[in-house]
């Protein structure tokens, strides 16, 4: 992998300076990990100005026991000139409100709500943060590393009863 | 005295119940009959969830026609159905909703657990999976497999036949 | 900028006829419902036959799948992937696998990569084939339906030949395929593809034309590419408003840069051009399939890394080298050992761009000493997307559009709620 920055991670540092604090490109995945207090700022950036139009996916993963714990991963295209981008959030398990891109990208309403459901992120400005994939009696957060896959939830019954 | 189904031995002028009631073995010839005509017009609601429905689709499909065993109609409302086939994987979001479609079903009734994952909660062994719907409702046959092929499902129709003939159709 | 300025509603009966009292109904469509394709819930809001508003609720089949890989070794996964869009199972398998290849940095011999596009392919075919036949069906052409399923027993019973499952067929490894072709599969795949070529012209021919189905069809669930792109859709529905985005051209793996082949694409962006683009595709779909079959090379179908890829039966059973190489990647506790890192790995779905996003850390992810297994794998499923919009393209139209507006976007709850 070289260690050449790429213009995207250039045009971000002028702009936003000190906001990437780390990138790679391993596997030909250009990556960049930002601040998490100007992440619209950037990733309006990079929409407008930079033609990343597209959110392909916005997820979350665990990394516990690592300090800080979540990490928020957008995964975004520029349809004209093929490009891809990966940007990354970190977020620790105190304060884990990262702010909702939703205005920039329609989808970003559903894929939030699934990363608040399944990691129990926060998204501040979301228009309506509930669970998408599980019920609402459901307690507890599943795809974090400490909910065990056999959790037995209590079973919910019908809804007049 | 005389026996019930001995013949009358005095003429045939008086009433004779014994004769009278020679052909009173209709009750159980009746059950065969009522058995006969629901296990060959069984309606369907297939609650289909997951990838067995594909298999579903192929078994009614003409390939392997459930239409020649009489399960070829699905009744969308569970009001006007018998049989609750139920398809797939039950989370516990639909779990609920599967017992009052169970219960909105009118008697008599069977159900049909068809894969794995209806059975038994198949490969699902997590949060969200019902580890089979025996737990919410009583099920009459069981279907194994991971979509079953549609020869399974065709047995399994055959045994549910033959458990709808067998079963006592007239209560007393 | 909605479809509701557009449209007129009708005016209300209460205001010209004042003791009739009329109110909007909020109606439930779903989760048990036969349109619904498996269990998703649409709750519209109803002024007489218009939708005014809708929202849907999803998660009725969340099976944990994420979850599932994180705690099944790297090959295991693959059941699981199968049962995402359980219509086209080998296409999932393949972009898991094509994943986690990416993070080994290892590649199929050109035989197997021919194997793994035909796999894709002829699923690609089956899942256009029982998405036109179940959309046909809900507005009534029920022989359309019957003729594609038929077609569709010819892909599966392909599938089947080549590893024994129809519909989950879990039909690769990582690093390589579990088996070589049968003995006349490819005939069997020429045959296919003429029988199937059939069954769409006759469909073609049922549908295309047919007043009752384009009256229902055309103008219908109509998305523009800008809201379509801001709704991340990709696929058959980006295709029909007009944007030319297939992730086989544009990002190609596999061998379809070596293949001669193009990318239909519609107009208008309603439910009769999701149609016309889904047909098209089976008819290119058919001849890449008649290209593979002629081009396809011998040689072997995995990967030689002896790390990843299991040994050939006779070694195992001959020699030690082979009996450790194979204990050491099937035991609990051995495995495949991925090294640390994070890739994301896109192929065309049935739906579009099916993207898995796969991170390894062999370090932390040791349980019971086993670190064969993946940190954290995200599914991107292209079908979520338009789901997603679903509200965007019902609201001003008819409680009746709704069916083949659903019907045209190939929603598989597998896949949406994984």
């Amino acid at each position: 992998m070289s260690d050449q920055k790429f213009p995207e991670h250039l045009a971000i540092e002028k702009k936003f300076p000190g906001s990437v604090f780390d990138w790679h490109a391993q596997h030909g995945d250009r990556t960049l990990i930002i601040d998490a207090a100007r992440s619209f700022d950037i990733l309006k950036f990079l929409h407008d100005d930079h033609g990343y139009n597209v959110l392909v996916d916005l997820t979350g993963v665990d990394y516990l026991p690592r300090k800080p714990r979540f990490e928020i991963v957008y995964h975004l295209m520029n349809l004209s000139t093929k490009a891809r981008l990966r940007v990354k959030i970190q977020s620790d398990e105190l304060h884990p409100e990262v702010a909702s891109v939703t205005p920039l990208f329609p989808i970003a309403n559903w894929l939030e709500r699934e990363v608040w459901d399944m990691m129990g992120v926060k998204f501040s400005g979301h228009p309506d943060l509930k669970r998408l994939l599980l019920y609402e009696g459901f307690e507890g957060h599943p795809l974090r590393k400490d909910y065990p896959l056999q959790h037995r939830q209590p079973r919910i019954g019908p809804k007049d009863q | 005295m005389r026996k019930f189904n001995q013949p009358s031995t005095n003429g045939g002028h008086q009433f004779d119940p014994g004769a009278a009631l020679h052909g009173q073995i209709m009750t159980t010839q009746f059950d065969k009959l009522l058995g006969w005509a629901r296990k060959y017009s069984l309606f369907q609601y297939p609650f289909v969830t997951a990838c067995c429905g594909m298999e579903f689709m192929s078994t009614a499909c003409s390939h392997y026609d459930i239409d020649r065993f009489g399960a070829a109609f699905p009744r969308f409302s569970p009001r006007q159905s018998d049989v609750l086939w139920v398809v797939g994987t039950v989370s516990q979001k639909i779990a609920p909703l599967l017992k009052n479609v169970y219960d909105q079903m009118a008697a008599p009734k069977w159900v049909v657990a068809f894969g794995a994952c209806a059975s038994c909660g198949g490969p699902y062994d997590d949060y969200s999976t019902v580890q089979g719907i025996d737990l919410i409702i009583p099920v009459d046959i069981y279907i194994a497999g991971c979509p079953p092929r549609p020869e399974a499902v065709l047995d399994g129709l055959l045994k549910l036949q033959e458990l709808i003939q067998n079963t006592r159709q007239v209560t007393p | 900028m909605t479809i509701l300025d557009d449209r007129t509603i009708p005016t209300p009966v209460s205001e010209t006829v004042p003791e009739f009292h009329e109110q909007e109904m909020m109606l439930n469509i779903g989760p048990s419902h036969p349109a619904m394709h498996g269990v998703i819930r649409i709750l519209a809001k109803l002024s007489g036959e218009h939708v005014i508003e809708s929202d849907i609720e999803i998660g009725y089949l969340h099976r944990a799948f994420e979850k599932h890989c994180e705690n099944t070794t790297w090959n295991q996964a693959i059941i699981y992937t199968d049962r995402l869009n359980y219509v086209s199972s080998c296409i999932n398998n393949v972009g898991y696998c094509m994943a986690v290849e990416k993070l080994l940095g290892i590649q199929l011999p050109p035989r197997g990569q021919y194997i793994r596009t035909m796999l894709c392919e002829i699923s690609r075919v089956a899942d256009h084939l029982t998405c036109v036949g179940a959309a046909a069906m809900e507005l009534g052409a029920f022989t359309v339906f019957l003729y594609m399923i038929k077609g569709r027993e010819y892909c599966y019973e392909l599938i089947e030949d080549y590893c024994g499952g129809r519909v989950t067929p879990n039909s690769t490894r990582v690093g390589g395929m579990p088996y070589d072709l049968p003995e006349g599969w490819l005939d069997k795949t020429l045959w296919t593809v003429k029988e199937v070529r059939e069954i769409v012209r006759e469909c073609d021919i049922m549908l295309t034309y047919n007043r009752i189905f384009t009256e229902r069809m055309r103008g219908i669930g109509i998305m523009s590419p800008e809201r379509a792109l801001g709704w991340g859709w990709t696929g058959p529905c980006l295709r029909s408003t007009g944007v030319a985005y297939d992730v086989r051209k544009d990002y190609p793996y596999l061998v379809y840069d070596q293949l001669d082949w193009a990318v239909p694409v519609g107009r208008n962006g309603d439910n009769m051009d999701r149609y016309l683009v889904r047909m098209e595709e089976m008819e290119q779909s058919c001849r890449m399939l008649e290209q593979c079959v002629a081009r396809i090379p011998g040689g072997p179908v995995s990967s030689s890394d002896k790390r990843v890829v299991l040994p050939a039966k006779k070694d195992t059973y001959g020699n030690i080298e082979g009996l450790m190489n194979h204990f050491k990647l099937i035991m609990y506790g051995h495995g495949i050992r991925v090294p640390e890192g994070e890739a994301y790995f896109a192929v065309e779905g049935g739906n579009g761009e099916l993207g898995f996003y796969v991170v390894s850390r062999p370090e932390e992810q040791a349980t019971d000493g086993c670190n064969d297994r993946a940190w954290r794998v995200r599914v991107r499923p292209p079908c979520y997307n338009f789901t997603a919009a679903i509200p965007e393209m019902i609201n001003g139209y008819m409680l009746a559009d709704i069916i083949p507006t659903f019907g045209s976007i190939n929603m598989i709850a597998g896949e949406l709620d994984h």
